[in-house]
């Protein structure tokens, strides 16, 4: 993949199984992202695309495997405030953007971006606004800042997220389809945002149905199904020769129209 | 209808409305106060806690709140406590609308869309954090109507402390019975005065819950 001999990837999975009672979502993922790489999942719903993602920053909890970010072990067998302690400094470092936005509704878009800043990076308040400011340019509507998250339409508001999760200064963005909430003629300024965040070599994986986005972005292409990764592959090839007859008929149902 | 009568009672009355108003007051603080505790119970991780806040939700609603009070005011002196009729009054209410009002706050709590605390936490808010910032601000919006319910009940549960001898107003109205004789008129300002004292929580409610509307 894309890593620099001799450094460590940004995110190894390695025999990650997880199941919500007699459902078994994951069923052995490995997976290794490198730095600056990024990854598209896709695949039916309910294959366990978006259990692995929130794996990653550990909003699920695996039964068993092993994630590391960064070389650091995700999921640690700790409990009580040591638990705490160590997911709250690995959350830290990922950034995580929901399909349904998650904005706090009840504060500003400045403040739903400084906020975090503030209570889990210890900036203050101007310190923690200027970032806001900066980052709200970069998804270009710094003109937004004292509207409520409300008042914006679906695009504004995932950019809002995506600036939001940036504040954090992550080293790695999830993205869990980032677009299949929004009006079709929002998708793309979404999409906008994620293409020069990738162009800025942000590490990222991204949950998707938008097949033009993963073909187009994406370095590798990571296609699973029923709990497994199928076939991972440039899209240049999975796109063309795909092997499996999974994703080939999964191509062709997603393609054919 | 007697008016010079009902003209002479007022006072005792107005009196006995002011105890009402006293006793359901410090009643809802205490309410609250514990209620605020239940609820952090019944939603902690810990399985000890929430055992607790259930066992104390189940048993409180599980008995009339007459033998909650009964048990207070002439059980506690059995077992070395002899709380005043007035105190008596106040922890018994308080105490058994906290079970209620626990279940409100908990209920609004958990109708905060679960991707609030997911996003929280993504940012990597501690727990605590991300109930404090993200949760309770939108959580206290949903409450004020659901607290204001158990509020109104509280003022008219506040009657049956007559039964512990607080001269509050129902046992007003049960005393003046024995000198009137009237228990159309006597009954008939209690109810006017519960009315009033009712009517002015449930407006003072209304204006908080606009208050706090979004938007």
């Amino acid at each position: 993949m894309s890593d620099a001999p001799g450094r460590t990837p940004m995110i190894e999975v390695r025999g990650a199984r997880k199941a919500f009672g007699a459902a078994e979502v994951l069923r052995g993922i490995d997976l290794t992202v490198g730095r600056g790489e990024i990854v598209a999942i896709i695949g039916p719903s309910g294959s366990g695309k978006s259990t692995l993602l929130r794996a990653i920053n550990h909003l699920e909890t695996l039964d068993a495997g092993e994630i590391r970010l960064d070389g650091r072990r995700v999921n640690l067998p700790l409990r009580g405030r040591a638990f705490e302690r160590h997911v709250n400094a690995l959350r830290r470092q990922i950034g995580m953007v929901f399909q349904q936005f998650n904005l706090f509704p009840h504060l500003s878009v400045l403040d739903n971006l400084a906020l975090a800043p503030m209570r889990a990076r210890g900036l203050d308040r101007q310190e923690a606004r200027a970032l806001a400011t900066t980052y709200l340019e970069r998804v270009h509507i710094p003109e937004q800042a004292q509207k409520y998250p409300a008042q914006l339409s679906g695009g504004q508001q995932q950019r809002v997220a995506i600036a939001r999760a940036l504040c954090m200064r992550p080293k790695i963005m999830l993205f869990d389809e980032p677009t299949s909430a929004l009006d079709p003629e929002m998708i793309k300024e979404v999409l906008d945002v994620m293409v020069e965040l990738a162009e800025d070599g942000m590490t990222m994986i991204v949950v998707t149905h938008e097949m033009g986005f993963a073909r187009e972005v994406a370095d590798t292409i990571a296609f699973m199904d029923h709990g497994r990764i199928v076939e991972a592959l440039p899209p240049a090839q999975f796109f063309t020769a795909a092997r499996t007859e999974r994703a080939q008929l999964f191509l062709s149902r997603i393609l054919g129209h | 209808m007697d008016i010079g009568l009902i003209a002479r009672l007022l006072p005792h009355f107005l009196q006995a409305a002011g105890l009402t108003i006293l006793i359901s007051t410090l009643a809802l603080a205490l309410g609250l106060a514990v209620a605020a505790g239940i609820a952090a119970a019944r939603l902690s991780p810990s399985r000890v806690l929430r055992g607790f806040g259930a066992a104390y939700v189940s048993l409180i609603r599980g008995t009339p709140c007459l033998i909650q009070l009964f048990l207070i005011y002439f059980g506690g002196p059995q077992v070395g406590i002899t709380p005043g009729p007035f105190a008596a009054g106040v922890i018994g209410l308080g105490l058994n609308i906290a079970a209620y009002m626990a279940e409100a706050i908990r209920g609004a709590i958990l109708a905060v869309d679960r991707g609030q605390s997911e996003a929280a936490r993504s940012l990597g808010f501690s727990r605590g954090q991300a109930m404090r910032r993200v949760i309770l601000p939108q959580a206290a919006r949903l409450m004020i109507r659901p607290l204001g319910v158990n509020a109104i009940a509280l003022v008219k549960g506040s009657s049956l402390v007559a039964t512990i001898s607080v001269v509050e107003l129902t046992y007003t109205a049960q005393r003046l019975i024995g000198s009137t004789y009237r228990p159309f008129e006597v009954f008939g300002i209690a109810a006017l005065l519960y009315l009033v004292i009712i009517h002015t929580l449930r407006r003072g409610i209304d204006r908080l819950d606009r208050a706090y509307a979004p938007g």
